[in-house]
């Protein structure tokens, strides 16, 4: 069968290379320009803050507060965002991540039944605990998804809140009779006022699993053409998503460990990359990284400075840019018909 | 050589497919035709090993598609169903170009870089392959998902409905690429077709099913005669003797 090969000008060969260089320069420096704009971001984290780093114990307040947090951004950031475009190519939805199928809020509940059955837990039992609630969550979440007809649909990502809701009201109940409320409150508003040095360094695991997504990232991008084009393509589909669903409880129950609740990054991100650069997974993974470094890192340094010396966690700040950009969404997707 | 044998199918106790027992020859076009819920979307469905069979054995090309392994599979037959409502966005040459996946895994050499070029020339994709899929017309999306079957450089290639949302001119046109596939290219093509016309024209063999049965499989020859079809479509059918060929009338 190498006929299509034969019936080919050979012409044509050249051309295509020649296009391939040019191509090359055209593809690199946008990269170039958000790799500076993403380091620039970075070092302004470093330095932002309410702690004078010219006084006396400034650089060591720099190692303990200012590198592990501006670490913690870049890592929760970049991971967050690729494990956002994971979950919509592997359920064919533009709106579901994390926040969006409750994997969260199961994570959440995980951390709350912790605390309550061993009474001071270490930082490895409480990510493990809630990496194995996210499991469950997401898998419940795909286990219903294969149940809708219409992945597309709104019904989906609907469906993915309402369980959250469902979980979140759970653990609000359980930490009530418990007395837990507040620990709940403080994990639900995600932030990185809390991060320091011995505090972030489980977040090196989701580092691990962004490089895993790297050399796996073509079967991601194939599973996103459904079940029926992967299958034919020789891929094994249900391997790849139980896979994507254990890289996505991984990466969400050591963010939450250690950050708290992200809400909507991986929904932002992954939407914003694919307008300009369309959703095939590896070659888009350096810019749903800097997008998805980016965004945590601006809603950071806002939630810092804007009511100084006191900070808003940036969950609140994600919360309102990612309910603008779902409804945005919507409007653009109704409009499109 | 596509082989069933004894091949069934039951969905939810009611629908029950088979007992099938066929052998299409490789080479040229095998339409598939019949009333609604005849089963031959399940059938073609099955030969590709989207869907198993409850009984029986099918073997494409003398691979058994149960129980081969899947890459080894996608390498003897590329299926395409009707079109998924999600519309990834991935350019016309990614897209082409994740047809050669059983070959390279996503990491594409120049041999499938020659693959992909000559599958967007083959359906005129030359001009649109740096479009977005979710940028370009029903039709359009159509060729592109046919180039990516055709880059996959398969013996076999399944096609459930591929004039489904084209209009008159592509539904020629996708035809005629089609013809081209299995004479120029030497592929064996099974389609799932609703026009008989149309099958008739461009097909070589005709497979007719009915209440999942297998009602008929013979040349076009002898498929477009008014007695074959007014029972294979369960209303009357005339025969006009066109020029070009035998038309079919039902109206």
């Amino acid at each position: 069968m190498t006929k299509l090969s034969q019936s080919r000008p050979a012409g044509l060969d050249t051309s295509a290379g020649a296009s391939k260089t040019t191509g090359l320069w055209s593809r690199t420096w946008p990269l170039l320009i958000g790799l500076m704009v993403t380091i620039s971001l970075v070092i302004a984290s470093l330095f932002i803050g309410v702690y004078d780093l010219n006084s006396e114990g400034g650089s060591e307040m720099f190692w303990i507060t200012r590198v592990p947090r501006t670490v913690a951004l870049i890592l929760s950031g970049a991971s967050m965002a690729v494990v956002g475009l994971i979950m919509q190519l592997m359920t064919q939805n533009r709106f579901v991540e994390p926040s969006t199928t409750g994997t969260i809020e199961w994570a959440g509940l995980g951390l709350i039944l912790t605390y309550i059955i061993v009474p001071q837990p270490s930082l490895t039992l409480r990510m493990l605990v809630a990496i194995v609630f996210s499991l469950i969550g997401t898998l419940i979440f795909f286990g219903f998804l294969q149940r809708v007809a219409l992945k597309s649909s709104l019904v989906v990502p609907i469906v993915g809140l309402m369980l959250g809701a469902v979980v979140g009201a759970v653990s609000t109940f359980v930490a009530l009779q418990t007395d837990m409320l507040q620990n709940l409150g403080i994990w639900f508003a995600g932030s990185f006022t809390g991060v320091t040095k011995g505090r972030y360094e489980l977040l090196w695991i989701v580092a691990l699993m962004t490089i895993i997504v790297y050399f796996i990232a073509d079967r991601f991008t194939v599973a996103g053409l459904g079940q029926e084009i992967a299958t034919s393509v020789g891929l094994n589909y249900r391997a790849v998503v139980l896979t994507g669903i254990l890289i996505v409880a991984v990466v969400t129950g050591v963010v939450s460990v250690v950050v708290g609740s992200l809400p909507f990054l991986g929904l932002v991100v992954p939407n914003i990359v694919s307008m300009f650069r369309g959703d095939n997974l590896r070659s888009n993974l350096p810019w749903v990284m800097l997008v998805g470094i980016v965004v945590i890192t601006l809603t950071d340094i806002i939630g810092r400075t804007v009511i100084m010396p006191f900070e808003i966690p940036v969950s609140m700040i994600l919360g309102v840019l990612g309910a603008t950009v779902f409804v945005y969404l919507i409007v653009k997707r109704g409009r499109r018909g | 050589m596509i082989t069933l044998e004894n091949v069934t199918k039951t969905y939810s106790g009611e629908t029950t497919i088979g007992p099938i027992d066929v052998k299409i020859p490789s080479g040229g076009i095998t339409s598939l035709v019949g009333p609604n819920g005849a089963g031959k979307s399940t059938v073609l469905t099955m030969m590709g090993r989207l869907m198993g069979a409850d009984t029986g054995k099918i073997t494409v090309g003398g691979l058994d598609v149960a129980t081969s392994k899947s890459n080894d599979i996608a390498k003897k037959l590329a299926i395409l169903r009707q079109e998924n409502h999600f519309v990834t966005r991935l350019t016309v040459r990614q897209l082409v170009g994740f047809g050669r996946y059983p070959h390279s895994a996503g990491r594409l050499n120049v041999e499938d870089e020659q693959h992909i070029n000559s599958s967007l020339e083959f359906l005129n994709l030359t001009a649109l392959q740096d479009r977005y899929l979710d940028e370009l017309s029903g039709g359009q999306r159509q060729r592109a998902y046919v180039a990516m079957v055709l880059a996959q450089d398969t013996e076999y290639v399944f096609l459930d409905e591929p004039l489904n949302n084209l209009d008159m001119s592509h539904s020629v046109q996708m035809m005629r690429q089609l013809r081209k596939a299995a004479d120029e290219l030497g592929r064996t093509v099974i389609m799932v077709m609703h026009d008989i016309n149309f099958a008739s024209r461009y097909s070589d063999h005709i497979l007719a099913m009915n209440e999942g049965q297998v009602t008929h499989f013979d040349s076009c020859a002898d498929t477009m005669k008014s007695s074959v079809l007014s029972e294979i479509f369960g209303t009357s059918v005339r025969i006009i003797d066109d020029v070009d060929g035998p038309l079919a009338v039902y109206f």
